[in-house]
């Protein structure tokens, strides 16, 4: 079993969002990073599946030297390599060609990574890494078992779940609780500093979407509160101030 | 050239945020030239078809093919892509939900085109084409232009005002759509699908009433599912909520859950940490019910209760049943 785990190096969720550069950029300074917590649950799952069936388990990032650290946590987890692609990605498309590039390269039989990033949200990379490879694609993946060469998928849809059994390879995003996360011990720890971290440069890929300007939402106005004895009154502010209802 | 807006169906209707993004589309249509055309794949009736041209689609194709009845996002995509095609289609749109991000993924990676999701409001179409997209968990917006000759958008629910009162019975030509599907899009076979019946999805629904470990057990979930009713609301919950079990998966609303953007989000016994605000934040107006009056969801609220939920919420449902 081959399995790439592609993780993203996103702020923590506490993290207080700013900008500089005239809001084009996102301000790092006191912001600490971690691995997107869909690609952890990923990554869990992974570990898994290579401990159960055997095979190897390369981790990638699309992104930065300050990258390193999360990488290394993904090294000390389980996984048996690294790959970082050099680039200061700037949209979903040049990340998911990296992506299939590498992959393109080796035969891999599943390549899991978190149904969207926690940055920027998009929840396509999955979709365009499939499609550029030629495999199907799945998300959001909740539970992935392998028998063989076919993969036991359950999927969130609407207001329920489906159960879908499909031929690798494949590519899929997964969310909780396809996995526990996992914490490294002290030996992973130790280990994942012998582990290989390649570190390639980028595949050049069209600018097809640039961002200008980043700006934060309007700040939040008051909160009105309504003494609990007359909480019926709420309902009246409801159709009549806030016309919500 | 047109705009292409596929739309997802529930049971032969178009669901109300693909609705939405038909309007969208018709209003990107009336900036760019050309005309909004919807793409509907799967069981729909004609006269569900025909309320897309009430939001401004001028045409609608329809491929009722039987292998399309069931959610596939392969063979759309592949569909979309077809019908872009044949529409000469340089924007094509969906709306924000699983479905329409790997659809969206997959045809923007066949086109070669810019693909940007969760797109919050109409474009800029002065100078280049830029869109702006909620990022941060909707704690920060990022706007974009999109270079690409083809451009796909995922938009968001309420990335437009519509006024229903207002909506006319535009008239739209239906269009049988015949796309050629491939095998290889049908390699997975589904074993089977569990839906919530006659259950409000959490992403359509315009009001939900929400519980957190206030609730205090699944067995004392009555109360709030009394005010969902008398609302017309669909029900969710915490993360903490889901993982004891309490209620399902698929109401968990947060961060690593749904995010939801309804009209109004009643929070009943959630005391608003940082990962639920962040699947909240696109609510219009949000409403907090807690005993704790420290409770950080109430900074993030438009109104408050602080008080015991099982003394306020049946005062709540028959104030809300006096409505009707």
């Amino acid at each position: 079993m081959k399995i790439l785990v592609c993780i993203t190096n996103v702020p923590d969720t506490t993290a207080k969002i700013s900008f500089t550069d005239n809001d084009t950029r996102l301000n790092k300074a006191g912001v600490q990073f971690i691995i997107g917590p869909y690609d952890d649950y990923a990554l869990a799952r992974g570990v898994e599946l290579k401990e159960q069936l055997g095979g190897t388990l390369t981790v990638l990032h699309v992104g930065e030297a300050d990258a390193e650290p999360q990488i290394r946590k993904a090294l000390a987890i389980g996984a048996d390599d690294a790959i970082r692609v050099n680039a200061d990605p700037q949209d979903s498309y040049f990340v998911a060609a990296q992506i299939a590039h590498i992959a393109g390269q080796a035969s891999y039989d599943l390549i899991l990574m978190g149904r969207e990033s926690i940055d920027y949200n998009s929840g396509v990379v999955h979709g365009l890494v499939g499609e550029m490879l030629g495999i199907p694609s799945y998300s959001p993946v909740m539970k992935l078992d392998l028998d063989g060469s076919t993969a036991t998928i359950t999927r969130e849809i609407d207001g329920g779940k489906e159960v879908l059994k499909a031929p690798l390879p494949l590519v899929l995003g997964c969310q909780e609780p396809i996995a526990e996360w996992k914490i490294p011990n002290m030996r992973g720890i130790m280990t994942a500093r012998t582990k290989p971290l390649n570190v390639v440069e980028p595949v050049s890929v069209d600018d097809m979407t640039v961002p200008q300007r980043y700006k934060l939402p309007a700040p939040k106005g008051a909160c009105k509160i309504i003494p609990a004895s007359e909480a019926e009154t709420l309902i009246r502010l409801l159709q009549t101030e806030a016309k919500v209802l | 050239m047109s705009v292409l807006i596929y739309v997802e169906l529930d049971n032969g209707s178009i669901k109300k945020t693909s609705l939405e993004a038909v309007a969208y589309g018709a209003k990107v249509a009336e900036k760019t030239g050309g005309q909004a055309v919807v793409l509907a794949l799967g069981k729909a009736d004609a006269s569900e078809l025909e309320k897309a041209g009430a939001y401004g689609a001028a045409k609608v194709l329809h491929a009722a093919n039987a292998r399309l009845e069931h959610e596939n996002s392969l063979a759309y995509a592949d569909a979309l892509v077809q019908a872009a095609a044949q529409e000469g289609s340089k924007v094509i749109i969906l709306s924000k939900s699983g479905l329409g991000d790997a659809m969206a993924a997959r045809a923007a990676a066949k086109l070669k085109a810019g693909i940007v999701s969760g797109v919050t409001a109409l474009p800029e179409t002065d100078g280049g084409f830029k869109v702006t997209r909620a990022i941060f968990t909707g704690k920060a917006f990022a706007t974009t232009e999109i270079k690409s000759d083809i451009k796909v958008l995922v938009v968001r629910k309420n990335a437009i005002e519509i006024d229903e009162a207002a909506l006319g019975s535009g008239s739209v030509a239906l269009e049988a759509f015949q796309p050629t599907l491939r095998d290889s899009d049908f390699t997975a076979s589904v074993v089977s699908v569990e839906k919530a019946d006659s259950e409000l999805s959490l992403t359509e629904a315009e009001i939900i009433v929400s519980g957190g470990r206030g609730m205090k057990g699944p067995e004392h979930w009555q109360p709030l599912i009394d005010l969902a009713k008398a609302l017309g609301a669909a029900t969710g919950c915490s993360k903490p909520v889901s993982d004891l079990d309490w209620r399902p998966h698929h109401e968990h609303i947060g961060q690593t859950g749904i995010k939801v953007a309804p009209n109004l989000y009643i929070a009943c016994g959630i005391s608003g940490a940082i990962q639920h605000l962040a699947g909240v934040n696109g609510s219009k107006c949000i409403v907090v019910i807690n005993k704790d009056p420290e409770a950080p969801f109430f900074k993030a609220a438009d109104y408050g209760i602080v008080g015991d939920v099982f003394e306020i919420l049946p005062k709540l449902t028959e104030a809300a049943k006096s409505l009707k």
